[in-house]
């Protein structure tokens, strides 16, 4: 675990050749050589010389070095760091997606197109909207497509709007993803039990309101029960709602979006559909809207005839693309392996269990923990550090400990309604060993920073590293090697 | 059933008395109950695993992947040999299942491979720094965009080269749409294949914020980045390129010592399978000074409590979590997995090996471009090229081809309505000499194919 290993560049020696590249077909015929003001002239310097061994165990010691969902609890709220299916990574790599060309003729892609219209309706039938698109390469990107949608129809209607409703409970992407459309944010702040009060949204809304921008659950865990009458509300000034989805594992089997009133919303499939996180991406990020919406979604779309599944770029009124091509389509192949291997029995176990395992875990640790919020949680809890305080130790120190005990931590200092917040999601594949442990850790260190404070202000003691100084970072910022 | 959720009836009963709930219902007392009965999920039963493969297998046979067709495409996805090794990397658990290393402490593994990431597509694009990744290289020279509207606020009129990929068109058209201020124009290209100097010249106002060009664009066609940004920088403007096949730049001069501000690129080229499009990686750099307006995630070296090297996400002030609808971009993670198969694609090719696979591509696709030409099939831009060219055939011929099971390149009518019987061909490493045959000869027109019987 603690072996030290340098950056590739200052592996390696000149002249070592990690990878022999075969003699062109043709035997080298030579082809005019391009012009000299073309040509690159730094002879590549600086990219690294290694062999393959050098590379393999490179990456492998810096493997080592990681916490992943596979070798622990990855508790971090929002992010559903769920089990990853490993008979999906099988899947995705069968030469028959893998080496599929996007642009091959359509008749040549039936089984990629089939398998996207099957995600296309899965999504469509969970959700109750009507219509889904697998384009947006994330769910930021899934978030600025679904408010692009809701400008483009206010702009059809001859009134763009100004402003969007967001409550303060909201995921931390929104606000930026609704700048992104040009629209000022509103703050709306949840009442004493965490909730968003369809009162505060009725009061806020008037006809300059494109949206309402709600996450639900919501990111204190919480569904909010006023939805409807706040959806209705919005309606009813010719506003249109837009949901956040990245809690959805709290939500399969139990409420539809499209029944609460919901009029687009986003679903990550990296969080309720299991497709591994990769460091941060690639995710995936599709969105659903009701009908009056569809013929703003972005080309091409996948249209079905008697000859087949086929792209159309037909769409006089679509926004446009949002990535090239139709999407992150080897994770498409990832979620609805998911969703076929799990089937409607499945997913909804998923969101029953997600849904135990998150309140066991708030249960236990209630009194240790404050909790600002007792109103009863979904698929994740929302803890502060107040209790803490007169140790003299935070949620950081908290968070640090918690390392060492070889858990990742919960997400800190989120959300923002919430001082000092350790924001915790178990999600449904955990078992009840592994959630007593974790537990026990946050117990046994609630007592450590009775007794022992210092302990948890200097952990980690057993990572790799001790805490890195991210003052240092940013005002010096060393940001690539350089070559000597 | 599926064995990912692991329950057993008695741990369900100690969880529920521990939480003093008589069922798991009751933890959903909260959800309206008219919402409950209409959310009954409507989907087919689950599969075992055997079935899960059988279904996904025959989904795989209907697709002209692995051994079907001789695929002649590139425009923007380009096939080449992935390394087992690099694949290997891409399965390990412990990056495959990590998250945004918000702990970096236990996340070092991400955050040295994001900063050799960074260190890679700085050098191949030849500027100062490089961010962490974005979604592909169409969504990048969109954030370009934007980024060089947040350096040159009073300036509106965005310029795009017709020869720029038009998907990469089309996303920066969308990208700005919100923005509601953005002009997007588009200037010609010229005889050549290459962006129209002349035209370029004549638009270039006080308004012009940037220009953005493909290299090589979407024809192949190796544009001259250099006298572009000459004149852009006499306007005042930024000048922006974006590399859809990025290893043209292993011998081709990179953009940032052209005079590029905004360098951006589509990694997949090194170490992703086309993928059907996607996912890729957008490469992302630009000049040290320009680093805060930069959008994404970005990794600075720094120190630990002991005085150890080591390594953080840092710039976090320019993000959605801290700025909120301030933020330089509402990107939240970068495409992490993707950036780490570019990162052990480099470094197992290394400086030997991208050399020597960028003349193999050039060879190759040079030496078919000649056998066509003989075979009395002009290419139709005759502006230098690297991987990929566009040819003059009528499209009956490649339609033909198709059904013989050799995708004869992409006709380009779909994209320019005036570019009629015009074919852009592709040619790797990946393509052998009997494919190679059967390209020319079923592309020959018939004169030539008679002669050479």
């Amino acid at each position: 675990m603690l072996l030290d290993e340098p950056l590739i560049f200052e592996r390696g020696a000149t002249g070592r050749i990690g990878w022999a590249v075969a003699e062109p077909p043709g035997g080298g015929q030579d082809g005019p050589a391009l012009p000299p003001d073309l040509r690159r002239d730094d002879d590549l310097a600086g990219l690294p010389e290694v062999s393959e061994l050098e590379v393999v165990r490179h990456f492998v010691r810096l493997s080592q070095w990681n916490y992943s969902a596979a070798t622990t609890l990855y508790p971090l709220g929002s992010c559903t760091m769920k089990y990853n299916p490993v008979v999906n990574e099988a899947l995705a790599r069968l030469p028959g997606f893998a080496t599929l060309h996007p642009l091959v003729p359509d008749r040549l892609a039936q089984g990629a197109l089939e398998l996207i219209a099957g995600l296309e309706a899965a999504l469509a039938a969970l959700s109750g909207l009507d219509a889904v698109c697998l384009q947006p390469a994330a769910g930021a990107q899934g978030e600025l497509l679904g408010m692009l949608l809701v400008r483009a129809h206010h702009v059809a209607r001859g009134d763009p709007r100004r402003r969007v409703l967001i409550p303060s409970s909201a995921h931390g992407t929104n606000p930026a993803s609704a700048a992104r459309c040009g629209y000022q944010v509103a703050e709306v702040a949840v009442d004493a039990r965490g909730l968003l009060p369809a009162a505060a949204v009725a009061a806020a809304m008037d006809e300059s309101v494109a949206a309402l921008m709600v996450t639900n659950p919501n990111t204190l865990g919480l569904f909010e029960e006023e939805i409807e009458a706040a959806a209705a509300a919005v309606h009813a000034r010719g506003g249109l709602v837009y949901m956040d989805g990245a809690n959805f594992n709290a939500l399969m089997g139990v409420a539809r979006p499209g029944d609460m009133g919901v009029d687009v919303m986003q679903f990550n499939l990296h969080k309720t559909f299991s497709t591994p996180h990769g460091g941060g991406g690639p995710g995936a990020g599709p969105v659903a809207v009701r009908a009056p919406l569809a013929p703003y979604l972005p080309v091409p779309r996948l249209v079905r005839s008697d000859a087949g599944l086929a792209w159309s770029d037909d769409a006089p009124q679509s926004v446009g693309r949002m990535r090239s091509f139709y999407g992150n389509f080897g994770v498409l192949v990832r979620a609805f392996a998911y969703i076929a291997r799990l089937g409607a029995v499945g997913l909804a176990d998923v969101t029953r269990l997600a849904v135990l395992n998150a309140n066991y875990v708030r249960a236990r640790l209630q009194g240790a923990y404050h909790l600002p919020y007792d109103t009863p949680s979904l698929h994740e809890c929302v803890f502060s550090d107040r209790h803490l305080q007169d140790s003299g130790v935070s949620t950081l120190d908290v968070a640090k400990r918690l390392l060492d005990y070889g858990f990742y931590a919960p997400t800190i200092y989120f959300p923002l309604v919430v001082k000092g917040a350790l924001m915790i999601e178990p999600t449904e594949t955990e078992t009840k060993e592994t959630l007593d442990a974790f537990v026990n850790a946050l117990l046994a260190i609630a007592d450590e920073a009775r007794t022992d404070p210092a302990l948890l202000r200097n952990a980690p003691h057993r990572a790799r590293l001790a805490r890195l100084d991210e003052t240092r970072a940013a005002r010096r910022p060393i940001l690539r090697w350089q070559p000597r | 059933m599926s064995g990912y959720t692991p329950h057993t009836e008695g741990d369900i009963a100690a969880m529920l008395a521990a939480i003093g709930a008589s069922s798991i219902d009751d933890l959903f007392a909260q959800v309206p109950a008219g919402l409950r009965p209409r959310a009954t999920i409507d989907l087919p039963p689950g599969l075992t695993e055997p079935e899960l493969r059988a279904r996904f297998e025959a989904l795989a046979a209907r697709n002209a992947g692995g051994t079907g067709p001789a695929v002649f495409l590139g425009a923007g996805a380009y096939p080449h040999w992935v390394p087992t090794a690099v694949d290997q990397v891409l399965l390990r658990s412990e990056f495959l299942t990590a998250y945004t290393p918000y702990q970096p402490e236990v996340s070092q593994g991400t955050l040295q491979a994001t900063f050799e990431f960074q260190t890679f597509a700085a050098l191949l694009l030849g500027l100062e720094v490089a961010n962490a990744s974005m979604y592909d290289g169409a969504s990048a020279a969109a954030e370009a965009v934007l980024m060089a509207r947040r350096m040159l606020p009073d300036r509106h009129t965005v310029w795009l080269s017709r020869a720029l990929h038009p998907h990469y068109r089309a996303v920066i058209r969308t990208y700005v749409r919100g923005l509601g201020d953005v002009v997007v124009r588009e200037v010609p290209f010229a005889a050549d294949g290459r962006t129209d100097l002349g035209a370029l010249e004549g638009d270039l106002g006080p308004d012009a914020l940037a220009v953005v060009l493909g290299q090589p664009n979407v024809f192949g066609v190796l544009e001259d980045v250099a006298a572009v940004a000459a004149r852009t920088g006499a306007a005042g403007a930024l000048i922006i390129t974006a590399t859809a096949e990025p290893l043209a730049l292993a011998m081709v001069r990179p953009p940032g010592a052209c005079g590029a501000d905004i360098a951006v690129a589509e990694g997949q080229s090194f170490g992703l399978p086309v993928s059907y499009g996607g996912p890729g990686v957008g490469l992302f750099a630009a000049r040290e000074r320009d680093v805060r307006s930069m959008p994404g995630r970005i990794v600075g070296e720094t120190v630990d409590a002991h005085g150890r090297r080591g390594f953080v996400l840092t710039l976090a002030t320019r993000e959605q979590h801290i700025r909120r609808e301030r933020a330089t971009s509402n990107i939240c993670t970068n495409q992490g997995l993707c950036a780490l198969a570019v990162t052990a694609y480099l470094s197992l090719l290394g400086r030997q090996g991208l050399r020597a696979l960028a003349t193999t591509n050039y060879r190759a696709a040079h030496a078919v471009a000649t056998r066509l030409e003989a075979a009395g099939v002009a290419r139709r831009f005759d502006g230098p090229f690297f991987n990929e060219f566009v040819v003059q055939a009528p499209i009956a011929r490649w339609e033909a081809l198709v059904r013989d099971g050799v995708v004869a390149g992409f006709p380009l009518v779909r994209w320019y309505p005036e570019l009629d019987d015009a074919l852009v061909v592709c040619v790797t490493e990946m393509h052998g000499a009997a494919d190679i045959d059967r390209l020319v000869r079923g592309l020959a027109a018939p004169a030539a194919r008679a002669a050479s019987g």
